[in-house]
């Protein structure tokens, strides 16, 4: 067996045109398998309701997902550097407990706490490179320290979103569902920043081969930072359109975010290690799971004890299928 | 003093100092009130972490990305299957702890076949079994109030001197685990594939065996960790296993192993869970609300790993 099965295959590009372009279409088709799997999961849930396939299902169907896109494009960057950070999910928590008490009742003063939170996560970046921390560690401790501020805040369910941030969760255009809209925008203006523009080349690069960045002269301290503070600001928006969408907090409300932001950034074909991330790809993993969760089950008539199995059920058989579709392509 | 010098640069001995700190803290407070029964009920508690922690330290030292996320829901159903297999009665105790094992070895075992077949990273793997792992659970433990037998249950508060004898029996464990890892084959395969998969490859170790024999290990540890868990908590639970994914980490990296694998620490999982275990009893000592208590456990576990520092970047 081949010991880095985990790992990307290896380009081996200078052997002639015709291994180029076998290697050229492999990389095609795995940029298309996270669409693929969408499509897949699209496809059973219109073969089991044909109805649930139009504007208004759609936009219930895709309620959660863009919090959840959002959270999976915060997950990306830091796994972008090499990073993986496991208090997402009650950092998300925390913001959403702010928004619904703070910046409902003093926007000033939650404009400032979130801003900090952000700050926080940037310190937490210069702190991981500094002192070469594992970052698995010191985003373990955070997640209880979110936690803790969470309860701080909101002890007992409940707060209010601000007005303003619910009728921008609640819009409507016409003929697109606002889901797919905000999907399209977030994936489109991630995809620029990060593949497009020369310092996101850099950021990725911080991940892809960090020496090679530092003898260029480039600064690995401040490519951490960067990346840190945006999954703080990326973290930030998915926490209060969140509670855009459930219109009050709980300190617990966003637990279940780390482990789908790293599963969504995965199915997106992303990779743990060496700066390969795909911002579409996260976008549309994040989509993927957000139907598979809960609106393909309940067509599916599965039985709420077997739903959390069927999840994973689910992310099990899209990985298979992506295995299958590589190898056939190798 | 040079043995002591010696000890010193031993990257274990700051969490049994950190563990030690705590408890002189939490003492001071009392005014030397308790200061043994503290001892007795950290030790209890502590030998829960450090079986899972073991189990999660061999699969960590196989390198970055090894993790194995499947033990509270390994933990959880196992304790089930104890209860049920035991069925509250002494004469079953023995089969009703093998199947908990077996039960683990077996979730264990399906971790490394769905990270092999799939090439899926482990981090997924595991997480996508904990919820096919939990469902199960859950349709299995369905209403199941099954008190552990007497016998059972005794034995896992027996203490002898105001030692727990759990404790004891799990120290000889952590004894044999260093052993493994230091003398047999099994343990340097394992540390020689987390400093380097290929070269161990070439070296001739069964890369795939030595992995699959981690997961399945770990699996184990969690399954046996559930059957005790039911035993002192006195009826198994489809969440007696959730602190265990976060505390299972942990103890792992503040003990002193390597995230970047190849390195392993065996009495620093030990340190490290008697000082987290001390570290929640002082707080509720001091009395502070659940939401102080999580934020100061957050930043001292985050200042900890800072002054200890990581390693030097080997490139």
């Amino acid at each position: 067996m081949r010991p880095e099965m985990t790992a990307a295959p290896i380009d081996n590009s200078f052997r002639g045109s015709a291994a180029r372009n076998a290697a050229a279409r492999a990389r095609l088709l795995r940029g298309l398998l996270p669409a693929l799997s969408l499509a897949l999961v699209l496809l059973a849930i219109a073969w089991l309701n044909p109805r649930a396939i139009s504007y208004f299902g759609f936009n219930l169907m895709l309620n959660l997902a863009i919090p959840i896109a959002l959270a999976t494009i915060a997950q990306m960057f830091v796994i972008a550097g090499n990073e993986l950070d496991l208090s997402i999910g009650t950092f998300v928590g925390f913001v959403g407990c702010v928004t619904a008490t703070w910046l409902k009742d003093a926007p000033l003063i939650g404009v400032l706490i979130l801003l900090g939170s952000i700050g926080v996560y940037a310190l937490l970046g210069a702190l991981i490179h500094l002192r070469n921390l594992p970052s698995i560690v010191v985003t373990l401790g955070m997640s209880f320290v979110w936690q803790g501020l969470a309860i701080l805040v909101l002890p007992k369910p409940g707060g209010k979103a601000p007005d303003w941030l619910l009728a921008i969760m609640s819009f409507k255009p016409p003929l697109v569902p606002f889901p797919i809209i905000a999907a399209l925008l977030i994936g489109l203006v991630v995809h620029f920043g990060l593949m497009r523009t020369s310092y996101g080349t850099i950021l990725r690069g911080s991940g892809g081969n960090p020496a090679a960045l530092r003898r260029a002269g480039w600064s690995l301290l401040k490519t951490k930072v960067v990346l840190f503070a945006l999954t703080g600001l990326f973290g930030v928006l998915s926490g209060m359109a969140l509670i855009g969408i459930t219109t009050s907090a709980d300190a617990n409300i966003g637990n279940g975010y780390t482990l789908l932001s790293i599963a969504g950034v995965i199915l997106g074909g992303g990779e743990f290690v060496g700066g390969r991330v795909s911002p579409i790809g996260a976008v549309i993993g994040a989509l993927t799971l957000a139907l598979a969760a809960s609106p393909l089950l309940t067509f599916m008539h599965i039985p709420p004890d077997w739903q959390v199995a069927a999840n994973g059920a689910i992310l099990i058989i899209v990985l298979a299928a992506r295995v299958l579709i590589s190898r056939k392509e190798r | 003093m040079v043995s002591l010098k010696m000890l010193l640069t031993k990257p274990w001995i700051w969490s049994f100092v950190g563990a030690f700190l705590v408890w002189l803290a939490t003492i001071t407070f009392t005014g030397g009130y308790g200061a043994g029964g503290m001892v007795t009920a950290a030790l209890s508690l502590a030998v829960f972490t450090v079986i899972v922690g073991v189990g999660q330290m061999f699969v960590i030292t196989l390198g970055p990305g090894n993790v194995d996320l499947s033990l509270p829901a390994n933990i959880g159903l196992a304790s089930a299957v104890a209860m049920k297999v035991m069925g509250g009665s002494d004469s079953m105790i023995v089969v009703g702890l093998l199947a908990a094992l077996a039960c683990g070895a077996a979730i264990g075992a399906i971790n490394y076949l769905l990270i092999w077949a799939l090439r899926i990273p482990p981090i997924i793997a595991t997480l996508s079994a904990s919820f096919i792992i939990q469902s199960v659970d859950i349709s299995f433990g369905r209403g199941l109030q099954i008190k552990p037998p007497p016998g059972f249950a005794d034995f896992t508060n027996w203490q002898i001197l105001g030692v727990p004898v759990l404790a004891m029996l799990t120290v000889l464990f952590t004894i044999g685990a260093a052993i493994a890892l230091r003398r047999m084959i099994y343990g340097r395969s394992v540390l020689a594939i987390g400093q380097n998969i290929r070269a161990a490859w070439l070296a001739g170790v069964n890369v795939g065996r030595v992995r699959f024999l981690t997961y399945t290990l770990s699996g184990a540890l969690g399954g046996i960790d559930g059957a005790l868990l039911a035993g002192y908590f006195r009826g198994a639970n489809v969440d007696i296993g959730n602190e265990y994914l976060l505390a299972s980490i942990a103890v792992v990296v503040i003990g002193g192993t390597s995230v970047a694998g190849g390195k392993a620490n065996v009495p620093g999982v030990w340190g490290a869970a008697l000082f987290l275990v001390l570290l929640l009893t002082m707080l509720n000592t001091f009395g502070v609300s659940a939401g102080v208590r999580l934020l100061l456990t957050g930043l001292i576990i985050v200042g900890v790993i800072t002054a200890a520092g990581g390693e030097k970047a080997v490139r």
